[in-house]
């Protein structure tokens, strides 16, 4: 049946993944199937799982965000400097109060982004690509801005011991926040109104607005919660690098989108899940961490990620053709 | 009967544009009216103000025989006004519940509830029942209404407007684009509506189409009715003749 064909790409695209896992296993048993390689790939995944759980929400609508990346550097920038200015200018000493302080600012530096994107594009009806795309740009620039050019590399210890590095029973705590947040966008996107309303505006606007849906107030949502999640996923690098990394996240935003749209999300909005978004983010950091332990060059994922993104979009293009010839 | 929906006189311009000098128009519970015209009569511009979608520069519009003020959709839905759209309006990744009830989504009870969470069992049971008494057979209640027929999508969305309104319903050409039996199918379902004692708008081009399921025609020409005829008594030319100009008194001033 065709009602099921977005599961069914999830399905694909599922089995994928268990197929690269196999292969690396059977490659390199000693390194690949390890719980050391498993918790290293979760944890290098996470960040970037929190920042597609926000991007699946804005893709259903039909919308984009390029600016995921370059909010993630803004929020920790503004977070790093704000506790550094609690700590007395070096907050590497400071307590969880100095790191709960950051944690907000980092929430809100990120969610304040998110509505000027939203409002920009709803309000000011300038298309997604576009705002975000300015925004990608801008937010790069204020963070160097407020960084004078340089990365902030004073955090508190024990915010990097505890986030960074911390476990609670053997789960690394970066895995955990990203697993509950993955856990609420799902709840969110497939059992609350706010999940319909996402659904029904990417499915049809115009069809949303008609029966008295506020379309401009739920993508100013939608966009500030994928800001909020950029805040918070710039706050995990903060304690991840014990560092702002001015130079890094340049290729986050690519990286969610096809992650979002590996796992069967479609660019055309109103399909999509957060289960397909897990598979779709773990897709390329399989292959990145099999390359590395398989001793195949690194440059071969990129290739690789890129081939699987293409068969999946093609592999939903048909899908659809086929569902409007009927 | 007594007159459920009226509109007096309406006035409205585009510019330069006279779309409608002086509109009236009528519908009482439980009849079928059909209104017609040719292109650029003000049909739609006339079936618009009466939804909430425009209001007029002057003239009345009454409900019950009081003047109400529409001044949006929502307003016309509190009053249990619904319309099916030329385009449907429907979400087509969406299943027949989830349009059925989309903006009215049914919550869970309690803290659940709270939370924004819905009730999609709830939803589908009324829907299916819904669906019953209007006589729309569907396969499957969990398939997105994009994969279905143009019939089935298009009963979805008649039967949409038709849950939600207590008094008045409009359709803007429901059946342009279907074929034989899914015509009849829609064509069944607005005579079931009417037969709830609901009131019944349907714009139409389809003069055989109207003249068989209308009780009542109305006739609008440049922006003003211009003549009215019972369907039992009516004729194909009557209907053309009225809505050309060649038949009666209808001339523009």
């Amino acid at each position: 049946m065709v009602a099921k064909l977005s599961k069914i790409t999830t399905v694909w695209i599922a089995l994928v993944l268990v197929l690269l896992c196999v292969v690396f296993s059977v490659i390199n048993p000693a390194a690949f199937p390890t719980a050391f390689n498993l918790k290293t790939l979760l944890v290098e995944a996470a960040v970037l799982l929190v920042l597609s759980v926000g991007m699946t929400f804005v893709i259903i609508t039909a919308g984009i965000d390029l600016s995921v990346g370059s909010v993630l550097l803004f929020a920790s920038m503004c977070s790093a400097l704000a506790m550094n200015s609690m700590a007395g200018g070096d907050s590497t000493a400071a307590g969880a109060d100095v790191a709960f302080v950051g944690l907000l600012v980092a929430l809100v530096a990120g969610a304040a982004w998110g509505v000027l994107n939203g409002l920009l594009i709803t309000v000011a009806k300038v298309p997604p690509l576009i705002v975000t795309l300015g925004s990608f740009g801008a937010a790069l620039g204020a963070a160097q801005l407020a960084g004078d050019g340089t990365d902030v590399d004073t955090v508190p210890e024990g915010m990097r011991e505890w986030l960074g590095f911390g476990n609670t029973l053997g789960i690394p705590n970066m895995v955990l926040v990203a697993l509950i947040v993955t856990l609420l966008g799902g709840w969110l996107l497939t059992t609350t109104r706010f999940g319909r309303y996402t659904f029904a505006i990417g499915s049809n606007p115009e069809a949303a607005r008609r029966v008295g849906i506020s379309v401009t107030r739920h993508l100013i949502m939608v966009y500030t919660l994928v800001g909020l999640l950029a805040g918070l996923a710039g706050y995990m690098s903060l304690a991840q690098f014990g560092a702002t990394t001015l130079s890094g996240h340049t290729t986050d935003n690519l990286n969610a989108i096809a992650g979002v749209v590996l796992g069967g999300t479609s660019l055309f909005g109103g399909v999509g899940s957060i289960a397909g978004t897990v598979i779709g983010v773990f897709i390329p950091a399989v292959l990145t961490r099999g390359f590395i332990i398989t001793g195949v060059q690194a440059y071969w994922q990129p290739i690789a990620v890129g081939l699987v993104l293409v068969a999946a979009v093609w592999f939903d293009q048909s899908r659809r053709r086929a569902r409007n010839n009927r | 009967m007594s007159v459920l929906l009226e509109a007096r006189e309406l006035v409205k311009h585009y510019g330069a544009v006279h779309a409608l000098r002086g509109a009236s128009f009528s519908v009482d519970a439980g009849e079928v009216v059909a209104l017609i015209g040719d292109n650029g009569a003000g049909k739609s511009t006339l079936v618009r103000h009466l939804s909430g979608v425009e209001q007029p520069e002057s003239g009345q519009i009454l409900l019950n025989g009081e003047p109400i003020t529409l001044g949006s959709p929502t307003d016309a839905r509190v009053q249990g006004i619904e319309t099916v759209y030329q385009d449907l309006a429907i979400a087509p990744e969406l299943d027949p519940a989830a349009n059925l009830f989309l903006g009215r989504e049914i919550r869970r009870k309690g803290l659940l509830g709270a939370l924004g969470m819905l009730d999609n069992g709830a939803m589908r049971e009324k829907a299916k029942v819904e669906f019953d008494r209007l006589g729309v057979s569907l396969q499957s209640m969990s398939t997105p209404i994009g994969s279905l027929s143009g019939g089935q999508r298009q009963s979805i969305a008649v039967a949409r407007a038709v849950a939600w309104a207590s008094k008045v319903v409009f359709m803007d050409e429901p059946t342009a684009a279907l074929g034989v039996v899914q015509r009849e199918r829609v064509l069944d379902v607005i005579k079931r509506v009417r037969d709830t004692g609901i009131g019944v708008v349907l714009i139409s081009h389809n003069m055989p189409e109207v003249l068989s399921v209308a009780d009542r025609v109305e006739v609008l020409r440049l922006g003003r009715r211009v003549a009215e005829f019972r369907a039992a008594d009516a004729t194909i030319e009557d209907l053309v003749g009225a809505m050309t100009g060649a038949l009666g008194d209808g001339e523009a001033a």
